[in-house]
């Protein structure tokens, strides 16, 4: 089972090692994990994507809620939320493939953002499942460099993860 | 102007700490220097993880709940803290560790004496922290007291630069309360699991209570023990828990696990429902946690929410302080007491399941003998166990009655013994305080012994002399053929020789009535006295 949490935590040094290392120490597997500031510059919101059973994430998010610094985590409902990865692609690209290359990302409304004799370079912002789509479609022109940030996520409607 | 060392002095003393325990080195020493003109006493133990353990010992019988108190320089100084911060963790002890840092403008730089003591400490803190500024400190120091005591209680490390200590600032004042976001433990036990727990009570047939150190550390032991006999349920105690009840008490049944009483393991199979109080229920109290409830209904009590469901499935969790939910427990159970039948069948199992375990000439028997000890000294004695087949001897004989049983039972650190005796003793210096030992674990914090000599602390050191390290040699018995690889202890010194070079007044004892008449003595005497038993090699543990 793959889920999502939201996780706010006081903005100071040690915290995303507090959090990684409760992960792997407790034989938690990570599949992605973004950082970033909030609304709040004392407060920063990680966002986590992991997998396992039921068990795991009750444990992990009640672990997650004794590291001081954490101030709040939530765990977003399946098909409530909209998340998003920025990924970036370094694509081989021969001069008789470079329009192939260029229709494929139209299609996928991703966009061309450098390109060189031999390689272009897409950028893509898009759930996951797209994202992957999109590297599925573009690896037999072979894939030379993948850069992604991993998924954050927010809440649909009204709803806020917020203190 | 008043510079950081001062202010860490200050902030101890706001906390009405009256004892630290340490060793001093050079990242340390502006703190040493305040220190020195305080009212505060400094006990310099002879090496750190001793000073982590005594200041377990001290927290865990001082009975104000703060807090005890340890100091270690950078680098060695407080790597050497590791092992007894990670015991107080695992044993859930409220510590707060200071240690001495190298100067800020030098961190990162591998300089001498430099290690990341809050990164090597991470998985065994409740919190850390690095002090940047002076100005931080009174917050810090508040904060550290009030996470380490608070909630489920463990250690916290303060990491402070040496010119931290030294730069100087305006004036001090210790704020009179913290404000952390993220920390806010939940004491109250909700109103609807309490309900469920009493209707799942009431519809028991076999109750039992499951008590951990949970009990002890929040100080709900006459509630606890109320609640037990109003209801009449058979009260069953982790090692931790060994205290809440006097052990002769009726309703008591022991320790369970697989080095507990029998009986206490026959009525938690048994039993219909189980009530766990503030214990974690590691795999040494129960052998297959999470096969415990296909049997029995589960409620599980404790103060940290992580624990409940963790090792064993629990139908009812309620997350608060034992004694806020003991106490709307009480209020709530009306006149519930157990059927006379279930009081019956498990007093039987005690009487049936008892028995007295068989001497070897020439030896002492330590089970008999602890079980001796309990009543030549006064009721509240206080009897710190080392680690090993001793503290299992201990843990099933000692007949505790108003005093305290003290081990380390979740990590299990050989060599907490002698230390942790030392700040219990200077916690309540008027009670009797015994350490019984292997003399592997002796042999692993002796050197303490010049601590105890130079407070001259009356502590009495019973060491159950097997020539092993009895434990592993009967694991190896059982599950490795009886290849006793590494578990003879050769060359060890003669004990009656050390405690003459301390100066500690000693005697050996190779029958149990000898080892009695030695006691009865030791018992009287004000002063710290060693005693050797030898103790047949093959004694089992239960
Ligand atoms: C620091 C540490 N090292 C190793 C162990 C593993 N261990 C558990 S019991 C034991 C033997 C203890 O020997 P001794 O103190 O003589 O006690 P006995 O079992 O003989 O009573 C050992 C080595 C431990 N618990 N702690
Ligand atoms: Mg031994």
């Amino acid at each position: 089972m793959q889920y999502t949490l939201s996780i706010l935590v006081e903005n100071q040094a040690g915290v995303l090692s507090k959090i990684s290392g409760l992960f792997s120490r407790r034989g938690f597997n990570i599949d992605s994990l973004a950082v970033g500031v909030t609304a709040d510059p004392k407060v920063s919101r990680i966002t986590i994507v992991a997998n396992g059973d039921e068990y795991v994430v009750e444990q992990l998010e009640k672990q997650l809620n004794k590291v001081i610094p954490v101030i709040k985590v939530k765990r977003l409902t399946d098909g409530e939320f909209i998340s998003r990865e920025l990924i970036l692609i370094k694509v081989h690209c021969a001069p008789s493939k470079r329009s192939e290359i260029i229709k494929t990302a139209e299609i996928m409304q991703a966009k061309i953002v450098d390109a060189s004799p031999d390689t272009v370079t897409v950028e893509y912002c898009e759930c996951t499942n797209r994202v992957n789509t999109l590297i599925d479609m573009l690896k037999p022109y072979g894939i030379r460099e993948i850069v992604r940030t991993g998924t954050v996520a927010i809440d649909r409607g009204t709803t806020a993860v917020s203190l | 102007m008043i510079s950081g060392a001062e202010i860490m002095v200050k902030c101890l003393e706001a906390e009405g700490i009256k004892v630290v325990f340490g060793y001093p080195g050079a990242t340390i020493c502006p703190f040493y220097d305040k220190l020195y003109d305080s009212d505060i006493k400094h006990v310099l133990v002879r090496q750190e993880q001793n000073a982590a353990h005594m200041a377990s010992g001290y927290a865990r019988c001082s009975g104000s709940g703060k807090p005890g108190v340890c100091v270690a320089t950078s680098g060695p100084g407080a790597t050497n803290l590791i092992t007894g911060i990670a015991t107080a963790y695992t044993d859930s002890i409220p510590l707060v560790a200071i240690t001495g840092q190298v100067k800020s403008s030098l961190l990162g730089r591998d300089v001498f004496q430099e290690a990341d003591i809050t990164g090597a400490c991470e998985p065994f803190v409740k919190h850390s922290y690095i002090v940047k500024n002076t100005e931080e400190l009174p917050r810090v120091f508040k904060e550290a007291f009030y996470i380490a005591s608070t909630g489920r209680k463990g250690p916290v490390l303060i990491d402070i630069p040496m010119d931290i200590q030294e730069n100087e600032i305006e004036g001090f004042t210790y704020p009179e309360s913290v404000k952390i976001l993220g920390y806010k433990p939940n004491t109250k036990g909700h109103a609807i699991q309490i309900k469920r727990a009493i209707e799942a009570i009431k519809a028991s047939e076999r109750p039992v209570i499951v008590s951990g150190g949970g009990v002890l550390l929040s100080g709900v032991k006459p509630k606890f023990q109320t609640f037990a006999e109003r209801t009449g349920i058979p009260v069953i105690s982790t090692m931790m828990g060994i205290g809440v009840m006097p052990s002769e008490h009726e309703l008591y049944l022991g320790m369970l696990g697989t080095h507990g009483k029998p009986v206490a393991n026959r009525a938690l199979h048994e039993a219909d429902l189980v009530i766990v109080c503030g214990a974690r229920l590691g795999d040494r109290a129960v052998a297959k946690p999470h096969q415990m409830s296909e049997y029995n209904t589960v409620i599980h009590i404790d103060i940290d929410p992580a624990e409940i469901g963790k090792n064993v499935k629990t139908e009812i969790p309620i997350v608060g302080d034992m004694k806020n939910v003991m106490t709307m427990l009480l209020n709530e159970i009306g006149d519930y007491h157990v059927t006379r039948q279930w009081t019956e069948t498990v007093r039987t199992w005690k009487n049936d399941m008892f028995r007295v375990p068989p001497k070897f000439e020439g030896f002492v028997e330590p089970r008999s003998l602890v079980s001796k000890l309990s009543s030549m000294l006064r009721s509240k004695a206080i009897l710190v166990a080392d680690v090993g087949q001793n503290q299992i001897w201990c843990a099933n004989n000692f007949r505790i009655r108003e005093g305290r049983f003290l081990t380390t039972g979740g990590m299990g650190t050989m060599g907490y013994s002698i230390p942790a005796s030392i700040g219990a003793k200077l916690a309540r210096p008027s009670r009797d305080v015994v350490v019984v030992c292997g003399d592997g674990s002796f042999q692993m914090s002796m050197n303490e012994l010049a601590t105890i000599a130079g407070q001259n602390l009356a502590i009495k050191i019973i060491i159950m002399r097997n020539h092993r390290l009895g434990m592993v040699r009967e694991l190896q018995d059982f599950n490795y053929n009886c290849r006793h690889s590494a578990t003879v202890l050769e060359g060890d010194p003669d004990f009656l020789k050390i405690a003459e070079a301390y100066g500690i007044d000693h005697a050996e004892a190779d029958s149990n009535e000898e080892a009695e008449e030695i006691i009865k003595k030791m018992v009287k005497s004000d002063k710290p006295f060693i005693l050797v038993c030898n103790v047949y090699p093959d004694t089992p543990s239960i």
